[in-house]
């Protein structure tokens, strides 16, 4: 059945087409006229002050780090629900167990402080 | 040559009919509907300068006059940016939202034999041949996609439909993590930062709050979803998403409005604060390209949340061959052969008002269409309705509001369903 993959094949290529094209013409067609002023960085009209690439919060690698856990649950989740008629209480309990070690996981970060932004 | 048709011309004609003739277009008006109504409500008159002689078509030239001065503006790359991904990040904005719309159906296969309506479902027969030995109606599935027999108003009709939408909903991200590292810009840093931890919080509701949904029809194709939605509840309401899990449509479309990062979510472009976010370093196409799938990803949200939750092409109470207003019961009856019981169930339960086919395919795209141009004002009027919320507050939101209510909306729903 991957046949039925294949409009995706056209689909990619048409559309990569046209965003390709859209990009190319665009740097193709407008002026050049670079000076040192206007290819600084914008920062309110003042010069720039410091590297860009600088340290940022930890709060967003904590927010990555619980993503990753939520999506892998997600991941489990998902196939589980399709088939939980067929599986039915059996299937509950597993997956009730599953989700409440999760839920579990969710109060402590939460009880913890880790999805604070303040 | 048939075979040529079937794999090359066909899919290529709908590639070009639903992204650049539906999704684009739509996406494109939309931005001067957005300014249009965002003049009413602020009450201006909005745009409506730019003119060919006496025609203005109430600012619509505009957007013809945009694309050309913005195809013609200077391509600003600042200094010290990653030319490479600098002009990669645009691409990877625009192209993830085109290429997801091809799970969006627009209307069932279109029946080339005999339609037969049983119970609140359609069933294609081929000529002359309604289901040779079978009996139970469980066994009378849809026929699975054969040209012969029907082709489908959808780019792809993929059996795996809702994973590839959480697939490209996923690499999404992207566009806005590497537009804001690439440019070298505090601004941009910052949008691109927040875009991505607000992305991937909402992407996790999202997922979950649709888990309740695939429990209650017990498939992932995007096309059976739709068809079980024409069953009818109690006998008379039609049994939507929107009715089988209110609470996951509301989580849904908010999770959805959230990850595309619109008003009242939009954090990552707050020109308050960051300038425009993310694209702040941005001029010329390469803007207009962001701005685009921005749009695009409305119509998209609209899209699958008419496909998911409102009944997708249905009309209430319109099935193949006209409406129906209730259905017996589907026993089998006393025939031997399915073909007898569904030619006796099929005498038994005549439409109350019959249609012919042609004019129900056109009366299900025209639903569909309508439902997702409603959906795209009602997000264009949130946006224009509600203030900004303060980037703690989102992070509030995705994890301590929805994440939960998802999660309980899930094993509530499994209890129902087994029950």
């Amino acid at each position: 059945m991957l046949s039925q993959y294949v409009p995706l094949l056209w689909l990619l290529g048409l559309a990569g087409a046209v965003v390709g094209g859209i990009l190319t013409a665009t740097t193709l067609l407008g002026p050049k006229k670079p000076s040192k002023t206007k290819n600084a960085a914008f920062e309110c009209g003042s010069g720039s002050i410091g590297d860009t690439r600088q340290r940022f919060s930890v709060k967003f690698y904590m927010v990555a780090i619980t993503f990753i856990v939520f999506d892998v649950e997600a991941v489990f989740v998902i196939p589980w629900a399709v088939v939980s008629k067929s599986l039915g209480w059996v299937g509950f309990g597993a997956m009730g167990v599953f989700l409440v070690i999760l839920t579990l996981g969710l109060v402590y970060e939460w009880a913890s402080g880790g999805l604070e932004w303040d | 040559m048939e075979a040529l048709i079937d794999i090359a011309l066909i899919p290529i004609l709908k590639v070009v009919v639903v992204v650049f003739g539906f999704a684009m277009a739509i996406g494109t008006v939309l931005t001067w509907v957005e300014r249009k109504q965002s003049a009413f409500i602020q009450r201006r008159v909005g745009p409506n300068r730019a003119n060919l002689g006496p025609i203005t078509a109430f600012g619509l030239l505009h957007l013809v006059a945009d694309g050309i001065k913005m195809i013609l503006k200077e391509d600003i790359i600042p200094d010290g940016s990653n030319k490479v991904l600098h002009m990669m990040a645009p691409a990877l904005g625009l192209l993830p939202v085109m290429i997801i719309f091809a799970i969006v159906p627009f209307m069932d296969f279109y029946c080339h034999g005999t339609n037969v309506v049983i119970d609140g479902m359609d069933y294609c027969f081929a000529e002359g041949g309604i289901g040779a030995g079978v009996v139970r109606l469980d066994e009378l599935a849809n026929p699975l996609y054969n040209p012969r027999l029907g082709h489908y108003f959808q780019i792809a009709d993929l059996q795996a439909g809702l994973l590839y939408m959480f697939a490209v909903t996923g690499v999404s991200v992207y566009g806005a993590a590497i537009a804001g590292w690439a440019s070298n810009s505090k601004f941009s840093l910052m949008g691109g930062l927040r875009a991505s931890a607000q992305m991937i919080s909402y992407e996790i509701s999202m997922g979950l709050s649709l888990a309740g949904l695939l429990m209650i029809y017990a498939t992932i194709d995007v096309n059976d979803i739709v068809r079980e939605q024409g069953d009818l509840l109690f006998g008379f309401l039609p049994a939507w998403g929107i009715f089988m899990q209110p609470v996951a449509f509301v989580l849904f479309l908010t999770a959805s409005i959230a990850e595309s990062k619109r008003a009242p979510f939009d954090m990552p472009e707050a020109e308050s604060e960051l300038v425009a976010g993310y694209f702040t370093e941005y001029s010329s196409m390469k803007f207009a390209v962001f701005s685009l799938g921005e749009f695009v990803a409305v119509v998209f949200i609209a899209a699958i949340t008419a496909t998911l939750f409102l009944g997708g092409w249905h009309v209430p109470w319109l099935y193949a061959d006209g409406f129906h207003f209730g259905f017996d019961a589907w026993t089998g009856g006393a025939a031997t052969t399915t073909a007898e019981a569904v030619s006796a169930y099929a005498a038994a339960n005549p439409p109350d008002l019959a249609l012919p086919y042609p004019l129900v395919v056109f009366l299900r795209i025209g639903a569909f269409i309508t439902k997702t141009i409603l959906l795209c004002f009602l997000q264009l009027q949130l946006r224009w309705t509600l203030p900004r919320f303060r980037y703690d507050q989102v992070m509030h939101l995705g994890w301590k509001v929805l994440l939960p209510i998802s999660l309980l909306n899930l094993v509530v729903t499994a209890f129902f369903v087994l029950i």
